[in-house]
């Protein structure tokens, strides 16, 4: 495993965001982390890259066997762009303005690797055209607001990967995306993993792109983990209900009609007691509203309690 | 780009004119008569009539306009190019007078400009970088005080108390930077102090303002997700975008001080441009008011001409055609 996190809770304050969270990558392969904004899939992979500013990190996140939490600011800052990288949703608010786009692509690769100015240029170059942009070398001294969005997106993963780390964060990469774009960069995303073995963690909301993508599939509510499972066997039978109401809301998941789940993500200030889904969950049965449900299972985990007194009377 | 400096400098061209006009015409509706004062105490109707011949006040209000446009670009009888007319008071050629002041002016802009930028934009940055601090707040009230207080007010007290209490400095007396820059410096260091007060204190709240904007921006989050040291992360990313604004308006306020600070160079009794139109209006001498008058609007319309230029080059996201 490249990444282990265990337990991982992050709060801001008083406010708990991130609640006792578990996941792990290996090389060459990707975990989904699937939920609605403020669900704090965002802020678990903030606080893996030691990001999360303001915030107290509390568990374990074991990189490459090393332990992140507690590291020093520098050591975090030394991985960072270099052993894991991280791309994000809006690729021109995340590209600078003011410097073209082969200065950013070079700036991490000088800094890490400690290579004169014109071998990080000619890095930068090399990466834009692995990434499919056409002739890198010319459009390498233009600035974000020339290229195209999922151009663009091409840029911030060339940026990612100019270091060639073993993890890559993909923070909805492909949300503000044309539908036909959002193909192409999943497909370009998925290549460059085949060729260097790299271990992705991609966060969406979509569920049609972690079907595509991932390996393994973490839906996470309220800042907890709903369902842990293999991909395959959370689409052919999702045991969390508020998994079960994901798809049921995915156009083209084969269902006659779309189902909308009633309500609204729980607040973090104020989250419900017991299950946090409760208040939404069709199947509620009294003690949702008491007791936590534990994350049971042993390949196919679930925190639901209708689940647990099945599995109880299964085995 | 030529096309649209040229477009650019014509309309500069027609600001001026209008600029010249309008204060023409205000000075020949005012109820002063230069040539009853030029001619004296003794004064007789038959000389009153010729002293105003002379000035060319006889003629009509678009004649002496005329005269006075023409004037600027191509000279006159007696006067070469650029001619400014003569001042009503000592008869000597304004050009002279304003090439005579400039020196003063520009060195009380350039070093206040040096000063408000360094003080200004360092209070900005600590204070945007440590949001919310009691020294943040410290400093942010110190600033708006600073901003609040009247340009003569800071003057007095600056030398009541460097001069008269503590005699620190002496008086000052303007000293040509070629004749004894040392003495440059330390005569101007008052003036400077009061104008960079003013300045440095707007400057500092709009640095942090600026700053703080940018620091929240996705890009910012993207150079510490490649790893970069924080002084990068702040110096280079963060200052490129949050100084874009502040250049601009740095343009605009040194082209406007450049033709003269008038109560500063007033109150410290500094010979400059702004001095030099402070007389003209007390003593009604138009000459010398629409000769300040256009280069304060010159420098001003030039000003903001370069700065927009310049924003082409700093902002690569704006491009002119």
């Amino acid at each position: 495993m490249i990444l282990s996190v265990t337990d991982l809770t992050v709060s801001f304050g008083e406010v708990r965001v991130v609640d006792g969270v578990s996941f792990s990558v290996q090389c060459g392969k990707t975990l989904g982390i699937v939920g609605e904004s403020g669900s704090g899939k965002s802020v678990s992979s903030l606080a893996v890259m030691g990001l999360h500013r303001n915030a107290s990190v509390r568990g374990s996140i074991e990189f490459d066997g090393e332990e992140l939490v507690g590291a020093s600011p520098e050591r975090l800052r030394s991985l960072r762009g270099s052993r894991m990288a991280m791309i994000f949703q809006d690729p021109l608010s995340s590209l600078h303005p003011f410097f073209t786009v082969g200065e950013q692509v070079a700036e991490a690769y000088r800094l890490h690797r400690r290579t004169s100015r014109k071998a990080a240029r000619e890095r930068a170059v090399e990466m834009l055209a692995e990434v499919g942009i056409p002739e890198p070398r010319r459009r390498a001294g233009e600035h974000p607001h020339r290229f195209s969005g999922g151009m663009r997106q091409r840029v911030m993963i060339a940026m990612a990967l100019a270091c060639e780390p073993d993890l890559l964060i993909a923070d909805e990469p492909t949300t503000a995306l044309d539908v036909t774009v959002q193909a192409q960069i999943l497909e370009l995303i998925a290549r460059i993993q085949a060729e260097r073995g790299l271990a992705v963690i991609m966060i969406t909301h979509d569920l049609g792109v972690v079907a595509r993508v991932a390996d393994e599939v973490l839906v996470m509510y309220g800042g907890r983990a709903a369902e842990h499972a293999p991909a395959r066997t959370v689409f052919a039978g999702p045991a969390h209900p508020y998994t079960r109401g994901l798809l049921a809301s995915v156009p083209g998941a084969g269902l006659d009609r779309l189902v909308a789940i009633p309500g609204s993500p729980p607040s973090p200030q104020n989250p419900p007691g017991g299950c946090r889904f409760h208040p939404r969950c069709p199947s509620a049965l009294d003690v949702c509203a008491s007791e936590r449900p534990a994350l049971l299972g042993g390949g196919h985990k679930v925190a639901c309690h209708l689940e647990g007194a099945l599995h109880a009377v299964r085995h | 780009m030529i096309g649209y400096l040229a477009r650019r400098i014509g309309a500069a061209a027609v600001i001026l004119l209008v600029i010249c006009a309008v204060t023409f015409v205000i000075f020949y509706v005012l109820p002063t008569d230069p040539a009853l004062a030029a001619c004296g105490k003794t004064c007789t109707p038959e000389y009153l009539a010729r002293v105003r011949a002379e000035m060319g006040l006889d003629q009509p209000v678009h004649t002496q306009f005329w005269l006075y446009v023409s004037g600027v670009f191509a000279g006159r009888e007696g006067c070469g190019f650029p001619c400014f007319g003569y001042s009503y008071q000592n008869a000597l050629p304004v050009w002279d007078l304003l090439l005579d002041r400039l020196g003063a002016s520009v060195s009380l802009a350039i070093g206040a400009a040096v000063l408000w930028l360094v003080a200004g934009v360092g209070i900005g940055v600590i204070s945007a970088l440590r949001q919310g601090s009691a020294l943040d707040r410290t400093l942010m009230i110190a600033t708006l005080t600073s901003a609040s207080l009247p340009v003569y007010f800071v003057a007095m007290l600056l030398l009541l108390l460097v001069v008269r209490v503590t005699r620190i400095l002496p008086y000052p007396a303007y000293v040509e930077l070629t004749t004894d820059p040392v003495a440059w410096a330390s005569n101007l260091l008052l003036p400077w102090v009061t104008l960079a007060a003013l300045y440095a204190a707007m400057y500092a709240r709009m640095s942090r303002a600026q700053l703080i904007e940018t620091m929240a921006e996705p890009y910012i989050r993207t150079a510490r997700a490649k790893g970069l040291p924080e002084r990068i992360v702040v110096g280079k990313h963060g200052m490129r975008a949050a100084m874009t604004p502040i250049v601009t308006i740095f343009g605009m306020d040194l082209g406007g001080l450049l033709a003269g600070a008038m109560i500063t160079e007033t109150v410290f009794g500094l010979p400059g441009i702004g001095r030099l139109a402070y007389d003209g209006i007390v003593k009604a001498d138009q000459p010398v008011i629409l000769g300040t008058t256009l280069l304060a609007a010159f420098f001003v319309v030039f000003a903001n001409l370069a700065v927009d230029l310049l924003y082409g080059v700093i902002d690569p996201r704006v491009r002119y055609s």
